[in-house]
């Protein structure tokens, strides 16, 4: 076990992809001689050499773009979206080329492209970069959408999707980019929680609390906090958001007969209205009360000195956790 | 420049297109030289009397100051980030100048100087950056579009806008352009091109000032482009000058005739003002990581205000008591600037639920009446 930053997991876990397959490429706005504007690639071009950690021109449609070319050809890259807001310039290739090459090619074309994109907010940043579009791409078929929510998950997660024949949009919680934790670094990646699956944070019985990225320390928060309410909380970090992982899912709502899902991307069209949906048609007889959400609202990011009235936090949750008991 | 079989760049001390350095086809405009001499152009003949030259110096003096200002601020935990415009006070001082009060600019997020040149109070700047607003000045008032984050995109509004001036009747005599601002990483956006496509074929009335400070963030300009960036502008079908960016009366004269002709009806045209940024990409960067101090130093000798100094003093335009005067004036806006960051109230919660449309939301006003509600089981020093 080494302690390292969830910014660190990242860098390792690249750095050993980097190592494990001679096709594996990075690309993106300041990451080779910068190493990032987060570090994540910190270091990576000095070890791999310009032709595989490449800063490339300043356009996201050029950088997954010449990615798919690159992955047609056999490489393996994996992009950097420098922050969320910056993702749209990109969506055409992602969303009408990445997505699909797969079905329009009848399954001959393989395009496994990774695109990083540091996402949320809680930094005090301007406009476009604390923005949570996670839905938009878990709304896309043909994309796996996945988000880290620990060093840990951080180290083995970006491997898994670096090794993964479809496309994967990796999401990384920016504002737990410092946050320390023990990651495994001597185990094999098999030994690792699959890509597919979520993992139980805390265990509880009375109320299933739903979470990925930045809301997963949020969420354990809370538990530890209603705890001493005499609640029992149940945190999952789902880690998987395209697909789901109903199995885990909905084994805890039917225990638990109560379910809250937190983000802060906007409820409306989120993640957690997906969720909310189908635990209702899976779990309707188990369940206490409805599914209720805590999220961002229905509303463009605001500006930083506000963003803590827009982000769900811990009295949020614990609001919503009540509100399910008091239905 | 070298670009290797993997696209590797080998790049020379300096940055592509310096001077000199691409042969007979790279000019550069310069009116006033890094040592202060006035130098003259046939195609550019510019008079200015006295008292514009000392009204140029007082301004390139002022926005620098914001600028100092407002970095301080930042590291006093004021702002939560800024922008430096250090070493571009020229290119954005003479361009802003050479506006007419009908033009409309549309800027990047580092067009302080330009927004002080369109007489917006720069504590409205402060308030992006202190993260009390996304902006929130009237664009029609000043006339002097939002600062725009995502690089690149304004080029196309900029363009719209002038296919509107032209659908008015604006252009021709007494006509109206618009100007819009750039840097040179965002000569690689898919936006920009298409800018130039569209302000090409449609012959719009709009000037395209790219401020080439060599950096984006930590990419030089090798990584943009193999040719110098005014050059561009001819595969698009419009005319391409490089004005030395740091010249304040060369940047003045040329942007000058590039709106003039635009207002008459002549179409777009790419000025690239080739400059430096003197400081960091943003008060988060750590440029040392990444280019020479040597490099810095270089340019350190081109600075855009010593040499506007330099001409007034040999000149005896100007006297020891103008440079004081200008720099008390310094001094008081600074004072300005921090007393109105320092004293600018947090917004509201509820106005995050504001301007959202134009038009009653439903969804928005119940989210809003709940939060409200919310908000009011707290006790009410922490809840507003």
């Amino acid at each position: 076990m080494t302690t390292m930053t969830l910014c660190k997991a990242l860098n390792a876990g690249l750095r050993k992809a980097l190592e494990d397959d001679p096709k594996v490429l990075i690309m993106g706005e300041d990451v080779g001689k910068l190493g990032g504007v987060f570090r994540v690639t910190d270091g990576l071009q000095k070890d791999f050499g310009e032709s595989r950690v490449v800063d490339t021109p300043l356009a996201e449609s050029g950088i997954v773009g010449t990615a798919i070319g690159l992955a047609l050809r056999g490489y393996r890259p994996v992009c950097e979206i420098q922050f969320d807001g910056f993702v749209f310039p990109a969506f055409d290739q992602i969303v009408s080329q990445l997505a699909k090459l797969r079905m329009r090619s009848l399954g001959q074309l393989t395009v496994p492209v990774t695109i990083r994109i540091p996402f949320g907010g809680g930094i005090g940043a301007v406009e476009h970069h604390s923005e949570s579009p996670e839905a938009l791409f878990a709304h896309t078929a043909g994309l796996r959408v996945v988000a880290c929510g620990s060093a840990s998950d951080a180290y083995t997660m970006i491997q898994q999707s670096v090794a993964w024949d479809d496309p994967v949009i990796f999401f990384e919680p920016k504002r737990r980019y410092w946050d320390k934790a023990d990651v495994d670094t001597a185990s094999p990646l098999s030994a690792a929680v699959p890509l597919n699956r979520a993992r139980t944070v805390l265990e509880g019985t009375d109320v299933t609390v739903l979470c990925y990225g930045p809301m997963v320390r949020t969420c354990a928060e809370s538990a530890v906090a209603a705890r001493a309410d005499g609640r029992s909380v149940e945190v999952i970090d789902l880690r998987s958001l395209a697909p789901l992982d109903e199995e885990t899912i909905m084994a805890s709502v039917r225990r638990t007969g109560r379910c809250v899902v937190v983000h802060e991307a906007p409820v409306t069209g989120g993640i957690g209205a997906e969720i909310a949906a189908r635990i209702t048609e899976q779990c309707f007889y188990q369940l206490e009360s409805p599914v209720l959400r805590v999220g961002g609202f229905s509303a463009p990011y605001p500006p930083s000195r506000l963003e803590e009235h827009y982000l769900p936090d811990l009295d949020r949750v614990l609001d919503a956790v009540d509100r399910t008991f008091a239905a | 420049m070298t670009v290797d079989a993997h696209g590797a760049v080998t790049a020379p001390g300096s940055a592509a297109g310096l001077d000199g350095q691409q042969g007979p086809r790279t000019e550069t405009i310069q009116l006033l030289t890094p040592e202060g001499e006035r130098v003259e152009h046939p195609d550019y003949p510019l008079e200015l009397t006295t008292d514009e030259m000392k009204g140029l110096y007082t301004d390139l003096v002022l926005v620098r100051r914001i600028d100092t200002e407002a970095i301080a601020l930042q590291r006093q935990g004021e702002l939560g980030i800024w922008a430096s415009l250090l070493g571009q006070e020229a290119a954005q001082v003479g361009s802003g100048r050479a506006l007419g009060p009908r033009d409309m600019a549309f800027p990047t997020y580092r067009e302080h100087g330009v927004a002080w040149c369109r007489g917006l109070d720069p504590s409205r700047l402060l308030e992006l950056f202190r993260g009390v607003s996304h902006g929130g000045w009237d664009p029609a008032e000043h006339r002097f579009h939002l600062y725009t984050i995502v690089i690149g995109a304004q080029t196309l509004h900029a363009t719209g806008y002038a296919m509107g001036i032209q659908r008015d009747g604006a252009v021709g005599e007494d006509g109206e352009a618009a100007i819009v601002y750039f840097g040179d990483g965002a000569t690689s956006q898919g936006d920009v091109n298409e800018a130039f496509i569209w302000a090409s074929v449609f012959n719009a009335p709009v000037v395209f000032f790219c401020q080439n400070n060599q950096w984006a963030i930590s990419e030089p300009l090798e990584r943009q482009s193999r040719i110098p960036l005014y050059q561009r502008a001819s595969g698009f079908g419009f005319p391409g000058v490089r004005v030395d960016g740091n010249d304040v009366f060369a940047c003045l004269a040329v942007t000058r005739k590039a709106l003039q002709a635009a207002r008459e009806g002549q179409g777009p045209m790419l000025i690239e003002a080739f400059t430096y940024r003197m400081g960091a990409h943003t008060t988060t960067d750590d440029p040392t990581r990444y280019r020479l101090a040597s490099e810095l130093e270089a340019w350190k000798l081109k600075d855009p205000i010593e040499r506007v100094k330099a001409y007034l003093v040999r000149t005896g335009a100007a006297d020891a008591a103008f440079f004081a005067g200008v720099d008390e004036q310094a001094n008081e806006l600074g004072w300005r600037v921090r007393k109105a960051c320092q004293e600018m109230p947090d917004p509201q919660p509820l106005a995050m639920f504001e301007n959202v449309y134009a038009e009653p939301n439903t969804l928005l006003d119940s989210e809003r009446a709940q939060y409200a509600a919310y908000l009011d089981t707290f006790a009410p020093e922490v809840a507003r």
